[in-house]
């Protein structure tokens, strides 16, 4: 009798809640569903010790020390993963769309291709960028630009990156912004880093037309004293 | 900016050397760091208990009192430290909404002196994270609800002469307390609604025999009296509804609310009796009518709360009751079936049919057992018993569960509508808030730029538009503009983008400008007029630029010997504002700020001569006449 009046209980209010039996059983389920992934992000990391991560990068501890009170609070199980790298990443670009060109230097950060990054990973490419020769730096952007990392920039890639560039900027600019704008910055880009024309550009073009460039050049030391 | 995102500025700075290859123009300067200094802890002493915190997390809210200089007032020279004399326990909630970027609110603490503390500090409560904004909501609105009780108890004591006849007698009626003469008619109303129903029970009773006939009722026994008192009702019911027909705000809602349609329930019958007469085919028709009279009852609701509260208990919670009918309806006709079957076979039972076996089946369920109907065979007696036991589960059940659901849906449903509600404002909030951020990066574009202008045209007595943005503030600014010049785009606000579709849709003149080109030959020269041979030309070369709306960091001061013509237009205007208050200096002392862009587009090339031809003047450019009066000045 009690189970008939449950299921037909459930019919009746299916619009509050489901039988009992059935919701039960679907709540746990959920639940541990729900468990489980939170076991999983729970893993926490800790990054290596000060006196390495100073060997190894151009960083002083105090440098490391700010930059890891940071890291910490924002990611407090140690790693990043693409989403909470996207949130950031956007939260310094209110006007427009940041998420595809966090993609891309989420992947850039990720050298081991794990798909989180670790604090280890964080500071390297910091230091890099900050800190590093000109070489270092331009080598850096070239592993950015190549998307799928094959050594080669195509246009297709500087397209992609170009338009991550430009879906920053959001809706709102002046000039307005036209269909055609990337593209044609990419051409640009590619006439001057292509010197043999034969439509990708390779490490040694890359390095060489950027060492010609004075503005490039200038600005890449902009970032010195970020830290 | 939120929190510790702050942190990870430097990240983001560093991530943009990844736009640089990409850029054909130069980059801007970075905010220089001038008091470079290290993170230091800061003491807070706040009512003697000292907390210590990071400069730096402090520094993340600039917009608040300890994250900008106005800590500075409470500085301590004696103890290095910084004194506030408030509550430390609210203080250690504001602290950490610092540290962890979300606000709480503690449930022990009273509402109104947390929001004091809260706008002592600078801290707008909407940001109170979602676990505690409800709680805090509730709280604040029934701490409003309490102030505008005790307001309106005392506005009660004052009379309110603007109030219009109609309004006051709507009070009257919705709140007897407010005049006597309320009150007094309050207490008629309920008076006759009494009498009224004590008449329509009494009416029936049998009122000793008239000699040589059966008894009577006392209704027909002493009709003229009982004609008249219900007369008398009906009348005072009459007047009453149509006294709340006149007064009432909406006289649409009021017919179609519950209350008005149970006085015209009430009073009808006896109109109706009225117009009927005395035919035998329609009294019994109008017999039944009668009924309708005891509705009057519920017009005691009026007066009573609580049979208010009752009523919508019961609406609310109708769909509980419905499925309590639905399952005992199931349980009857099952049982009803099998007792038929069961006592079909023996002689002379009372369970001639199905729907004849639902009454014994409600009255054994509801262990009532009148006794009229029982079960003659074993098999009846068993399923009876049956019947009986489970009588019992059934109706026992749902009755906890029906109260326990409507106290929980009740409240759950006012919370959800509460929570609907405040979101939407909240939403709204929060947007604006945003948008203040997203704007904060163009204001200070402009301030930045005035600011500037301002120093060199000596006059010291304008002071500095705007705040000085924090450190943070301004190399996110300048990843910002970093990013403008990657793309050689700017980021304008909502409206001018408008104007801007506007404009580009109307008009086609050639743009007058001003010519001005700084020859400094520092790093930030110009940009893309040099590169224009190197450059591709870009397909909005039309651009009309009938008033210049890109700015950079060069401005160019046209001192003017004659009069300017109406050309020099060539004004930022995002600085239009700005010059509408200097134009009036201006005109005395002939000094214009012109802020002039490098534009983008080659068409546009401005020429000038204090500095090199560019490479490619442009041929539709109008140089204005004043090009020879006019002499530039670099500003940087």
């Amino acid at each position: 009798m009690g189970a008939v009046m449950g299921t037909f209980s459930s019919l009746q209010t299916k619009q509050r809640r489901p039988s009992k039996d059935i919701a039960w059983w679907y709540y746990q389920y959920q639940r541990d569903k729900i468990e489980d992934e939170l076991e999983m992000t729970m893993v926490c990391h800790r990054p290596e010790g000060l006196e390495q991560l100073e060997a190894q990068t151009n960083f002083t501890k105090r440098e490391l020390q700010v930059l890891y009170r940071g890291f910490k609070n924002e990611c407090p199980s140690g790693v990043v993963n693409e989403e909470t790298f996207k949130q950031i990443y956007a939260q310094f670009f209110p006007h427009g769309d940041a998420s595809t060109y966090a993609h891309y230097l989420f992947n850039a950060f990720d050298t081991t291709q794990t798909g989180s990054v670790k604090f280890e990973d964080f500071v390297t490419a910091l230091s890099i960028l900050l800190r590093g020769t000109v070489h270092e730096k331009l080598r850096w952007t070239f592993n950015l630009y190549d998307i799928n990392k094959d050594g080669y920039i195509n246009k297709e890639e500087m397209m992609d990156i170009v338009k991550a560039i430009y879906d920053m900027m959001g809706k709102y600019t002046y000039p307005v912004l036209k269909e055609d704008t990337p593209r044609q910055h990419v051409d640009v880009f590619f006439q001057k880093m292509d010197k043999n024309k034969d439509g990708i550009v390779t490490l040694d073009e890359f390095l060489e037309s950027c060492q010609e460039d004075d503005n490039i050049m200038r600005s890449l030391q902009l970032f010195q004293n970020v830290i | 900016m939120a929190a510790g995102v702050a942190a990870w500025l430097p990240f983001a700075r560093a991530a943009a050397i990844g736009w640089m290859p990409v850029a054909n123009c130069p980059m801007p300067l970075a905010p220089a760091d001038k008091n470079k200094r290290q993170d230091e802890l800061i003491v807070l002493n706040v009512s003697g208990r000292r907390f210590q915190t990071w400069r730096t997390t402090l520094e993340r809210y600039p917009d608040t009192l300890l994250g900008s200089t106005e800590k500075e007032f409470f500085f301590n020279e004696d103890t290095k430290e910084y004194f506030f004399d408030r509550d430390p326990e609210v203080f250690r909630c504001v602290l950490n909404f610092y540290r962890t970027g979300k606000l709480h609110y503690p449930r022990y603490e009273c509402i109104s002196a947390y929001d004091d503390e809260l706008a002592f500090y600078g801290i707008l409560p909407e940001i109170i994270g979602d676990c505690c904004y409800e709680e805090y909501k509730d709280r604040k609105r029934e701490n409003a609800e309490r102030l505008m009780d005790d307001n309106d108890s005392e506005n009660n004591q004052e009379s309110m002469p603007s109030l219009s006849f109609r309004q006051t007698m709507w009070r009257a009626f919705e709140n007897p307390h407010t005049s006597t003469l309320a009150l007094v008619f309050y207490y008629v109303t309920g008076f006759f609604i009494a009498v009224s129903v004590i008449t329509n029970v009494v009416e029936t009773v049998p009122c000793g025999t008239v000699p040589g006939s059966k008894e009577l009722p006392c209704g027909e026994r002493y009709s003229v009296a009982f004609f008249c008192l219900d007369t008398a009702c009906v009348m005072i019911f009459t007047v009453e509804y149509l006294l709340r027909l006149f007064a009432a705000p909406s006289r649409y809602r009021f017919i179609r609310s519950v209350m008005s349609i149970i006085d015209v329930v009430a009073i009808m019958p006896y109109y109706i009796g009225l117009v009927m007469t005395n035919n035998e085919d329609v009294s019994g028709a109008f017999v039944t009518l009668r009924v309708f009279r005891v509705f009057r009852i519920f017009k005691f609701s009026r007066h009573s709360q609580g049979l208010r509260i009752l009523g919508y208990t019961l609406k609310s919670c109708a769909s509980e009751l419905g499925f309590l009918l639905f399952s005992l309806t199931m349980a009857i006709i099952i049982f009803a079936t099998v007792m038929f079957y069961a006592e079909k076979g023996s002689s002379a039972s009372k369970f001639t049919s199905i729907p004849a076996s639902f009454w014994y089946t409600i009255v054994t369920m509801t262990t009532l057992g009148y006794g009229d109907m029982v079960p003659k065979t074993i098999a009846g007696k068993i399923f009876g018993s049956i019947c009986s036991l489970s009588g019992v589960l059934v109706i026992a059940l749902p009755v906890p569960v029906i109260v326990s659901n409507f106290s929980r849906i009740y409240h759950q449903n006012q919370r959800a509508d509460k929570r609907r509600a405040q979101k939407k404002a909240r939403l709204a909030r929060i947007r604006v808030a945003k948008t203040g951020s997203s704007n904060a990066y163009l204001h200070s574009k402009r301030n930045g730029l005035l600011n500037e202008a301002l120093e060199l045209t000596g006059t010291s007595e304008e002071e500095h538009l705007g705040k000085t943005a924090s450190l943070i503030e301004s190399q996110h600014h300048h990843l910002l503009h970093c990013l403008e010049k990657t793309t050689n785009h700017e980021f304008i606000d909502e409206q001018m983008f408008e104007q801007n579709c506007m404009e580009s849709s109307m008009q086609n003149y050639p743009s007058t400008r001003s010519p001005s080109l700084s020859s400094h030959s520092g790093l930030t020269t110009t940009c893309c007029s040099r590169r224009s041979k190197k450059t591709t030309h870009l397909p909005n070369s039309n651009l009309p630029a009938t008033r210049l709306r890109s700015m950079q960091e060069l401005s160019t001061i046209h001192i003017q010997g004659s009069e300017q013509p109406s050309l020099t237009t060539s004004r930022s205007s995002l600085n239009l504002k700005a010059d509408d208050g200097l134009r009036p200096n201006c005109r005395t002392s002939q000094i214009t700020t012109a802020i002039i862009s490098i534009p983008t587009p080659p068409a546009l090339t401005p020429e000038g001569e204090s500095r090199p031809p560019p490479a490619s003047p442009g041929p539709n450019t109008n140089i204005p006449s004043v090009a020879s009066n006019v002499v530039k000045v670099s500003a940087l």
